[in-house]
C-alpha cells in the first residue's frame, strides 16, 4: 500500500527538500537538450461514476479524490509515488509546485479537495481533481517524447486496470471539455530559440505552425508572451489518430525547427559576431552584479546568457547550473531556498543576491 | 484565465459554434453579460429572450435552439445552455445524451468523430461484458446519488436509504469486486497483455 499517502502529514518539509534540487527534467541532458529543454506527454482521464470536475458538490469532490488517492497507491504504478495534498498546501507551496511544473497553475489556485502524485525523479506527475479527475504528465529532459510516451502509457494502463475510465466506442476517453476527448493526449516540447527571435524570424515559424494545426506557446509568461525566449509546441487535436500519430505529428517538426534554430545561430555568429558577443557578455554581467533584479529581467538575460555559452562565448558556466537557476531564481523557490517569505521587493534584492553568488564563483551549490 | 477584455478573472467560457468554425471566448462576468446581450440582439429576429451567443448549425430557428437549451442531462442535470456558456460538460453520460448535438462541434473541432487511439484495459472479462455498457453502468451512479439528495431533501428516508443501496450495489459489483481483485497480484510492474 503505501507511501503515497505519507507525505499527506508533512507535504512542507518534502517541499523543502525538493528546493535544494531540481527535476528530472532540468537536468539539461538527454538529446538536443542545447534546444529542447524538455519533452512531455499528458493524458486527461475521468472516473466513469462521478460527474466532471466543475459540476462535483464538495462531497463528490472529495470522495473522487479519495478513490484516485486509493487506487492509484494499490496500482504498481504508485509504489514509487508521493502523493501531495495540494489543497492543504500554503499558497507559496502550490506555487512552488507549478515553478516545477509538476502542477497547472489551474490547479494551484482551484479550491476543495485535490492533490498530485509525484515520483522521485519528478517524471511523472498526476493531478487529481484539475479540469479533469486525472491529469497524468510524464516529463522527459531534452527530446524523448518516444521515451515519455512508453512511461505515460504503462502509467495510464497500470491505474486503468483499477479505475474505471469514462470511455465511449465512438469518442474515446470521454473528458470535461471536448477539445481533449477521444485519447486525452497532449504532447508537448519545450524548446530554447534565442536565435530565432534575436533574428526576427519567429513568427514566421509560427504562423507555418499553426498550419499543422500544432499550438505555441510562451512558457513563463502569461498568455502567449514568451518570456526569455521558451515556446511550446503541441498538438492542438485528441481525436481520430492514435497516440502515437499524435507523439510522431509532434515529433516530426521538432528536427525542423532544432535545424532553424541552429541555422539562426551559426548566422548569428558569422555576420553579427560582435553584437552577438557584446549581447551576451552585457547579459552576463547584469545577472553577475545586479542588486535587485525582476522575475522577468532574470529569465530573458539567463535566456542570453545560455545561447551565449552554447555559442562558446561563454566560458566556465554549465548548462545544468544555468536550467537550474531559471527556476531557482522564481518567486517561490527564492522563498523556500532563504526560508522566510519576501515581498516583491525583498525577492527583487535576494534575486540578485542568489545570482551574484551563484555566477560569481563556481558552479552552485544550491 | 482572465478576461480577453479586462484584467479580472474570466469566469464564461463561451464556446462559439459558427458555421464552419469553433471558437472560445473567455470573458469576467461583466463581459459575458454584454456579449451575451450584443450577440443575443443580434440574431433575435424570432422574439426569443434567451441570449443564445451564437447560432448552432444551419437552419435551426430560435425556437428550435430554446428547446435544445432547456435539453438536460438525467444524470447529471447539466443543460446544454449550461454546457454552451461555461465549455465544460457535466459528466460522461453528456456524451451520449448530447450525442447529435456535440457532433458537429466535435468534428470541427478535430476534424474527426471517430476515436482511434487506445481502449482501457482491464483485465481478460474483469467488467464482465463490453466496456461502454460498464461506462453507462457507472453513469447511472451519478443519476441515482442525485436523487438520493432530492429524497433526502424532501425528507424520503425510505427512498433515500433506497437509492444509497443500489448505489452500493453498482459500486460493490464493479469497483470492490473484479476491478479492484484484478489489480492485486501484479506487483512486479509485469505486463501479460499481448
Ligand atoms: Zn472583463
Ligand atoms: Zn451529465
Amino acid at each position: 500500500m503505501g507511501r503515497a499517502s505519507r507525505v499527506a502529514t508533512g507535504p512542507a518539509m518534502r517541499l523543502d527538500t525538493l528546493a535544494g534540487d531540481v527535476g528530472e527534467w532540468l537536468r539539461g541532458t538527454g538529446p538536443e537538450s542545447d534546444i529542447v529543454m524538455s519533452s512531455r506527454v499528458r493524458l486527461a482521464r475521468n472516473v466513469a461514476h462521478y460527474p466532471f470536475v466543475s459540476r462535483m458538490s464538495e462531497t463528490d469532490r472529495g470522495e473522487v479524490e479519495r478513490f484516485l488517492r486509493e487506487r492509484i497507491a494499490t496500482s504498481p504504478a504508485g509504489s514509487d509515488l508521493e502523493y501531495i495534498d495540494v489543497g492543504r498546501l500554503e499558497e507559496i507551496d502550490r506555487q512552488f509546485l507549478v515553478e516545477r511544473q509538476l502542477i497547472s497553475r489551474e490547479h494551484a489556485e482551484a479550491q476543495g479537495a485535490r492533490g498530485v502524485a509525484i515520483d522521485g525523479r519528478e517524471q511523472v506527475s498526476l493531478m487529481i481533481n484539475e479540469e479533469d479527475h486525472l491529469r497524468i504528465q510524464c516529463m522527459h529532459s531534452g527530446l524523448d517524447l518516444r521515451g515519455a510516451w512508453e512511461q505515460i502509457r504503462s502509467v495510464d494502463e497500470q491505474i486503468g486496470r483499477v479505475v474505471p475510465y469514462a470511455f465511449h466506442d465512438r469518442w474515446g476517453f470521454l473528458t470535461a471539455c471536448p477539445t481533449n476527448v477521444g485519447t486525452g493526449i497532449r504532447v508537448s516540447v519545450m524548446l530554447h530559440l534565442p536565435a530565432l527571435v534575436i533574428t526576427r524570424q519567429i513568427d514566421k515559424v509560427f504562423r507555418s505552425l499553426h498550419k499543422l494545426s500544432l499550438a505555441v506557446r510562451g512558457l513563463y509568461g502569461e498568455g502567449s508572451q514568451a518570456m526569455g525566449d521558451f515556446y511550446q509546441i503541441s498538438n492542438q487535436t485528441t481525436l481520430g489518430r492514435t497516440e502515437e500519430e499524435f507523439v510522431e505529428q509532434v515529433g516530426d517538426v521538432v528536427p525542423v525547427l532544432i535545424d532553424y534554430e541552429r541555422r539562426a545561430r551559426k548566422f548569428l555568429v558569422r555576420e553579427t559576431q560582435q553584437n552577438v558577443h557584446d549581447q551576451v557578455s552585457r547579459a552576463f554581467g547584469i545577472l553577475r552584479t545586479a542588486q535587485t533584479i525582476t522575475a522577468e529581467e532574470t529569465m530573458q538575460l539567463l535566456s542570453r546568457v545560455r545561447m551565449g555559452v552554447l555559442l562558446g562565448l561563454i566560458g566556465d558556466v554549465n548548462l545544468a547550473d544555468l536550467n537550474s537557476l531559471l527556476v531557482r531564481t522564481q518567486p517561490a523557490h527564492l522563498q523556500k531556498l532563504r526560508g522566510v517569505e519576501l515581498d516583491t521587493k525583498d525577492r527583487n534584492i535576494e534575486r540578485a543576491r542568489y545570482l551574484r553568488r551563484h555566477l560569481e564563483g563556481g558552479p552552485p551549490q544550491n | 484565465m482572465k478576461c480577453q477584455q479586462c484584467e479580472k478573472q474570466a469566469v464564461f467560457h463561451i464556446t462559439e459554434l459558427e458555421t464552419g468554425e469553433v471558437r472560445e471566448v473567455h470573458l469576467c462576468e461583466d463581459h459575458a453579460r454584454a456579449y451575451l446581450n450584443q450577440s443575443g440582439a443580434a440574431e433575435g429576429g424570432e422574439g426569443t429572450s434567451q441570449p443564445t451567443g451564437g447560432a448552432l448549425s444551419v437552419g435551426q430557428t430560435a425556437d428550435d435552439l430554446a428547446t435544445l437549451d432547456r435539453k438536460a442531462c438525467p444524470m447529471c442535470g447539466i443543460t446544454f445552455f449550461e454546457f454552451r456558456n461555461q465549455g465544460r460538460l457535466g459528466c460522461a453520460h453528456d456524451y451520449v445524451h448530447f450525442e447529435k448535438e456535440l457532433e458537429p462541434l466535435i468534428s470541427n473541432i478535430h476534424g474527426s468523430t471517430q476515436h482511434a487511439g487506445r481502449t482501457p484495459v482491464r483485465e481478460a472479462d474483469a467488467a464482465g461484458g463490453a466496456l461502454p455498457a460498464a461506462t453507462d453502468q457507472f453513469t447511472a451512479v451519478i443519476g441515482l446519488r442525485r436523487e438520493m439528495q432530492d429524497a433526502i431533501a424532501c425528507e424520503d428516508y425510505e427512498g433515500a436509504r433506497e437509492h444509497r443501496d443500489a448505489i452500493r450495489g453498482v459500486e460493490e459489483h464493479w469497483l470492490g469486486g473484479n476491478v479492484r481483485g484484478a489489480s492485486q497480484p501484479r506487483r512486479d510492474g509485469a505486463r501479460d497483455e499481448t
